[in-house]
C-alpha cells in the first residue's frame, strides 16, 4: 500500500470534532463530580463567609439582590466544566495533530493518553501543588491580577517541565536512564519555577483547615477525572473512527 | 520493535502552512473560552458579571484563581 501522507488520515476536522466530543462529556462528567463533592464545601465556605460578614447598617437600604442564585450558579457549574472540558478537548485534538507523529508509539491510543497524562501533569499537578485552589472567601480582590498572572506562569512552567522531561529521556539509550532523566528534567523546571515564582497564602487563619483541605481534595478530583475521562474518551472516539477503513487495519492490529 | 512504527499508519494529517493556521485559529477560540470561562472579570463577556457569577462555582473547583 502507498505510504503517502495523508492517503487515508481523518482530516484536521474530523479530529478537532472527536475532541471537542470528548472534552464536553468529560467537561460534564467533571461537573457531576464536582456538584457531588464540591458544591457542599463551597456552600459551607459562603456561610462561613457571610457569618464573618458584619450585619448590614440599618440604614443601608434593601439587601443587594445578587447577580445569580446559588441555585443558579450550581446549574452554571456544568456549563462552566462543560465549556472548559470542551475547549481543553479542542487543544487536546490541535496538539495531537500536531505532535502525533513526533510521538514514538504505534498505538494512537497510548498517543492520545500520553498527551492528556502530559496535560495532567503539566496544568494541573504542577499548578495545584505550587497554588493549591481555594474557595469562595479565601482571598484578597485586590491581589488577583497578581494571583491570575502567577497562576498562568505556573501553567506554562509545567508545561515545559513535561516537555523537559520527555526532551532529558530521548537523550538516554537505556531504560533505566530514561525514566531517570525524565524525572530529573521535569524537577529542574518545576523547582526552578517553584522558587522564582512568589509565595501565595491568604486563607484566613480562622478558617476552618478540614473544610479548606476538602476543598482542595474535591477541586483536585474535578481536574482529575475531567483529564482522565478526555484522554480516555478522544481515545475511544478516535478508535472508533478508524474502525470503519477496514483492510490495511489488520496488520496493525496484529502488530499493537 | 514490530514494523507498525510508521509504515501504513497515517493517524493524522500531512502538517501543511494551511492546518497550521487553521489549528492557530482553533488554538485562539478555545483560548478564548477558557478565558470566559476561567479568567473573565466581566470586561470581555459584555455581560457586565453575570457569566462571571453563573460560572463562578467552576472557576473554583477547576483551580483557577478567583477574588
Amino acid at each position: 500500500m502507498p505510504l503517502t501522507d495523508g492517503s487515508k488520515a481523518p482530516t484536521f476536522g474530523a479530529l478537532l470534532l472527536r475532541g471537542l466530543l470528548a472534552g464536553l462529556i468529560a467537561g460534564l462528567l467533571a461537573g457531576f463530580f464536582s456538584y457531588g463533592f464540591g458544591e457542599p464545601k463551597v456552600d459551607a465556605a459562603i456561610a462561613i463567609e457571610e457569618a464573618a460578614a458584619p450585619a448590614p447598617a440599618a440604614d443601608a437600604g434593601p439587601e443587594e439582590e445578587p447577580l445569580v442564585s446559588r441555585d443558579g450558579q450550581k446549574g452554571g457549574l456544568f456549563l462552566a466544566t462543560g465549556l472548559y472540558g470542551a475547549a481543553m478537548g479542542g487543544l487536546l485534538a490541535v496538539a495531537y495533530t500536531l505532535l502525533r507523529r513526533r510521538l514514538r508509539t504505534p498505538s494512537d491510543t497510548r498517543a492520545a493518553l500520553s498527551l492528556a497524562g502530559a496535560a495532567l501533569l503539566g496544568v494541573v499537578l504542577v499548578p495545584y501543588v505550587k497554588y493549591p485552589p481555594n474557595p469562595p472567601a479565601v482571598g484578597d480582590p485586590e491581589t488577583i491580577n497578581q494571583r491570575t498572572i502567577s497562576y498562568l506562569a505556573i501553567v506554562v512552567i509545567g508545561l515545559v517541565a513535561v516537555w523537559a522531561a520527555v526532551v532529558a529521556q530521548r537523550t538516554q539509550p537505556t531504560e533505566w536512564r530514561k525514566a531517570a532523566a525524565a524525572v530529573l528534567g521535569f524537577l529542574v523546571v518545576v523547582v526552578i519555577g517553584y522558587a522564582l515564582l512568589p509565595n501565595i497564602n491568604e486563607v484566613p487563619e480562622t478558617f476552618p483547615p478540614d473544610l479548606l483541605w476538602s476543598f482542595r481534595l474535591a477541586s483536585l478530583g474535578t481536574q482529575a477525572v475531567l483529564w482522565v475521562v478526555l484522554g480516555i474518551a478522544f481515545a475511544a472516539l478516535l478508535s472508533l473512527g478508524r474502525r470503519p477503513a477496514g483492510r490495511p487495519e489488520r496488520e496493525f492490529v496484529a502488530t499493537a | 520493535m514490530p514494523k507498525a512504527t510508521t509504515a501504513g499508519h497515517v493517524s493524522t494529517p500531512a502538517v501543511s502552512p494551511r492546518l497550521l493556521w487553521t489549528a492557530l485559529a482553533v488554538v485562539a477560540f478555545m483560548l478564548l473560552i477558557t478565558y470566559l470561562v476561567a479568567f473573565d472579570q466581566g470586561a470581555v463577556s459584555q455581560s457586565g458579571m453575570y457569566l462571571h457569577e453563573l460560572m463562578h462555582d467552576g472557576r473554583h473547583l477547576l483551580g483557577v484563581p478567583c477574588h
